[in-house]
Formats: structure tokens, C-alpha cells, sequence
């Protein structure tokens, strides 16, 4: 917090335009928000394909209990979530950083949004197949991983192309907890040089760069799955 | 040798085997035809302890299916199967979908695997098929496929749950030539079909299945050309 705090001071004190050096700035922001998406995304798919398998074994005790917990990170707003952890902590005594406060409630976010999209690529293998897999004499455990996961995981590919597409760009939330992501960076530059326009640009150029190599390797994926 | 004694099973509160007694002698073609709902195919996912039976039991080589000691993954080893839906593993080529069970259920070297599923699917006359997809074949052929997969275990006893039901008619004979050449070569079948005629060739014994009971059991000459109950009589006259 007091970084920022100076550099909006010394901001109030000179206004000076873009320069290159802010572009090198931006880029590692850039680098922060890369850093705290990818351990959502990679973190929260795990526990979101967990917690879609347990969803998938015990509906009733499952959707009771486990639902219930992700239904509420799924609908509470990102901000407010991340505020109330945020000040959780200090009041029990154990202050944390904003990235580490961040990145586990993005982590929470994805695996309850994952959670949904793991239990319905579950789901969708169908139970004769699972069957049939099981008459060869593949343990529970085997037909899950040889079977039921890859086929699974076609079918709920897109989805979560869409999660991790929207856990990117959600994670500019975070600057709300003052961590100097690319949002956040982009704020600052902006109030030291008045120039929103070019700076939100390049911002969105990069929110763009982060992007687009998702989206075409899922792409990609999901045609050579289908041929 | 497979063999029931007085098993009964419901769903809920359906009782859909009520007592059901049959041994198959190694070697037997047995065929069980019935209609619908008649818990001709529930019979055979309770041989694979893929369904639990509520009484009586089931032995395969003396092993009690349903025990709780048994160790199905293992028993399941010695039993193939086939069902109605071919169900391939679509994310799979041919030959990986019939060497999966021998590499990671037997424990055998990649290329032992896919030797073994090579030489099976050739048995099926898929031989030149082992780089395809499933979803780019016809559905006589995933039917093969299914059976070189079952046949790549190198089972005892084999299964067959109305596979010829969900084909299209003029796929039907190139599966049931299989049927017959497995048949020709020892193997032993219980095969839950509706092909009347083709059960009349292959089988030695015919089993008519009626509300979840054996109505009448003996060779085919017999329970399909010369049927002794009223059911069986009227469920022939239908199908033809």
C-alpha cells in the first residue's frame, strides 16, 4: 500500500507523459497477473476437477454439503469475496500479503466455477462405457483415468476454456487489495501521466496477449480431439 | 463352468430375475431370448458382477461372483463382454482401444499389448483398421472392435448382450459371422439375442426368459422349433 502511496505522490508532483520505460511497467504487471492467473487456473482446476468428481459420485450428500460451499463462491461477487478475506485475516492475526490473499480466492473462485464443468464432463461419459471398461477388468480407479477422464475432458474443454478465459481477466479484481497487477499499474501510470486513452490501451493489448494463446491452444485441442 | 443357482434380483421394488437356475458347460453356446424386460440381459451383468443380485448365487469356475472376498477386477479377466451400444473409447485408435485391458490390467509391455490387439482385430477382420478412430467407423465394425477388445483378454467365457439389437440391418451379418466363427472355435457364449434364426443355428441350448424366470430351457430344435409352453409359442410367432 505505501508503494503506491508514493508513487501517487510523486505523481502530484510532476505530470510526465508515457514513456518506454512505463511500457516495460506495464509488462511486468503483466507478468503479475500471468503469475496470479496461472496459479488460479492451474491450482483451482485441480481442486475443481476434485470436487466435480465427488460431486459426480455422491449427488445428494455431495450437492448438500460441497455444493452448497461452491454455490456461495460462485455467487458471492469476486470483489466482495476478496475484500472479507482480505480483513479475515488480520482480525485472527495472521496478516496477509495481497498476492497470497488473491491468489487462494482466486484459487477458491476457479474450483468452484471448474467444479460444475468437471462434474458435467464427468457426467456426460456415458455408464455403459464406464461398463464396459470395468467387464475388461480396469480397477475404479484405472477406468477413471483412462476412460472416463480423457473422454471427459473433450466435452468440458470449451467450459473450461470460458473459466480460465474469465479467471484472467477477473483477477484485475485483485488490485482492489492493492497488488500491482496490470490493472492496478495501468491506474497508477494513468494518474501520473493523464494519458487514460493510450495506457488503458496497451493494458488491453496485453489482457489480449495473455489471452489469445489460451483460447488457440484449446482451439486447437478440441479440433484435433475431434478428427 | 458358469453356474446360477436361485438368484434373484430387483431394482427398487421391480423384481426382475425371480429365481433364476442355469449352469454353462465350458465349451456351451448357449443363447437366452425372451422379451424385453424379461431380465435376459440383467442376467448377464449379474455373471460380471456388474449388477449385485439380493439372493441365490452365481459361480464362475467355482468363484461366488458376488462374494465378498472375490476380487471382480480380477474375475472380470476370465468373463468378456459385449453390449448392445458397441462403446468404443472414442479418444482412443483402434488398436489402443483393444490393447488398453492387456497393458494395464495384465501387466503386459506396450508392444506384447499391441501385438496381441493386432492379432485379434485381424481375427475380427479389422486388420486394416488398426490407426482409425472409432467415430469413423460403421457401427458393425465398433461392434467387432468391441468384441476384438473382449477377445484381447483372452477370456474363458464370453457375453453377448444384444449386439446386434442397435445396428442397422444390413450391418447385422457381418457381426453375426463373427458370433458364429467364435462359436466354430470353442469358445463358450451365453449370448442374449433376438435374432430367432441365427440362434437356431449357433446355440446348443436356447433358454425362452419370461417375467424374470427360465419359461423353458433345451436345444433349439426343440424350445424353437417344437415349443412346449404356450409363452414360448406365442413370443416365436411374434418375432417372426
Amino acid at each position: 500500500m505505501s508503494e503506491s502511496i508514493n508513487i501517487a505522490a510523486q505523481s502530484a508532483s510532476f505530470f510526465t507523459g508515457f514513456k518506454l520505460n512505463d511500457l516495460w511497467y506495464l509488462a511486468g504487471a503483466a507478468g503479475h497477473t500471468l503469475m496470479i492467473a496461472a496459479l488460479a487456473i492451474s491450482i483451482g482446476t485441480v481442486f475443481g476437477v476434485f470436487f466435480g468428481w465427488v460431486l459426480s459420485v455422491s449427488r445428494w450428500a455431495g450437492a448438500a454439503t460441497l455444493g452448497l460451499v461452491l454455490d456461495m463462491f460462485r455467487s458471492v461477487p469476486l470483489i466482495i469475496q476478496l475484500i472479507l478475506f482480505f480483513n479475515f485475516f488480520p482480525i485472527i492475526g495472521l496478516p496477509l500479503n495481497p498476492f497470497a490473499a488473491g491468489t487462494i480466492v482466486l484459487v477458491f473462485y476457479t474450483a468452484a466455477l471448474v467444479a460444475s464443468v468437471a462434474r458435467g464432463g464427468i457426467e456426460s461419459v456415458p455408464v455403459t462405457t464406464r461398463k464396459a471398461a470395468r467387464s475388461l477388468g480396469l480397477t475404479y480407479w484405472q477406468e477413471l483415468f483412462y476412460i472416463t477422464f480423457p473422454i471427459g475432458c473433450r466435452s468440458a474443454l470449451p467450459a473450461w476454456t470460458g473459466v480460465a478465459l474469465g479467471v484472467l481477466k477477473d483477477s484485475a479484481l485483485v488490485s482492489v487489495l492493492g497488488y500491482v497487477e496490470l490493472l492496478r499499474a495501468s491506474q497508477i501510470l494513468i494518474t501520473r501521466t493523464q494519458q487514460p486513452f493510450i495506457i488503458l490501451a496497451i493494458a488491453g493489448a496485453f489482457y489480449f496477449a495473455l489471452s489469445f494463446p489460451i483460447a488457440r491452444i484449446t482451439e486447437r485441442l478440441e479440433r484435433r480431439w475431434q478428427s | 463352468m458358469i453356474e446360477i443357482n436361485n438368484v434373484s434380483k430387483s431394482f427398487g421394488s421391480l423384481e426382475v430375475l425371480k429365481g433364476i437356475d442355469l449352469k454353462v458347460e465350458k465349451g456351451e453356446v448357449l443363447s437366452v431370448i425372451g422379451a424385453s424386460g424379461s431380465g435376459k440381459s440383467t442376467l448377464l451383468y449379474c455373471i460380471n458382477a456388474l449388477e449385485p443380485i439380493q439372493g441365490g448365487e452365481i459361480r464362475v469356475d467355482g468363484i461366488d461372483v458376488h462374494g465378498a472376498k472375490t476380487d471382480v477386477n480380477k474375475l472380470r479377466r476370465h468373463i468378456g463382454m459385449v453390449f448392445q451400444q458397441w462403446n468404443s473409447f472414442p479418444h482412443m485408435t483402434t488398436l489402443e482401444n483393444v490393447a488398453l485391458a492387456p497393458r494395464i490390467v495384465l501387466g503386459k509391455t506396450k508392444a506384447e499389448a499391441r501385438e496381441i490387439a493386432a492379432r485379434q482385430l485381424d481375427h475380427v477382420g479389422l486388420g486394416d483398421k488398426l490407426d482409425t478412430y472409432p467415430t469413423n467407423m460403421s457401427g458393425g465394425q465398433q461392434q467387432r472392435l468391441a468384441i476384438a477388445r473382449a477377445l484381447a483378454m483372452e477370456p474363458d467365457y464370453m457375453l453377448f448382450d444384444e449386439v446386434t439389437s442397435a445396428l442397422d440391418p444390413e450391418l447385422v451379418g457381418e457381426v453375426l459371422d463373427t458370433l458364429k466363427m467364435l462359436s466354430e472355435e470353442g469358445m463358450t457364449m451365453i449370448l442374449v439375442t433376438h435374432e430367432i434364426p441365427f440362434a437356431r443355428d449357433v446355440s446348443d441350448r436356447v433358454a425362452f426368459f419370461r417375467q424374470g424366470v427360465i419359461e423353458e430351457i433345451g436345444p433349439p430344435s426343440q424350445v424353437i422349433g417344437d415349443p412346449t409352453s404356450e409363452h414360448t409359442k406365442q413370443f416365436l410367432s411374434n418375432v417372426r
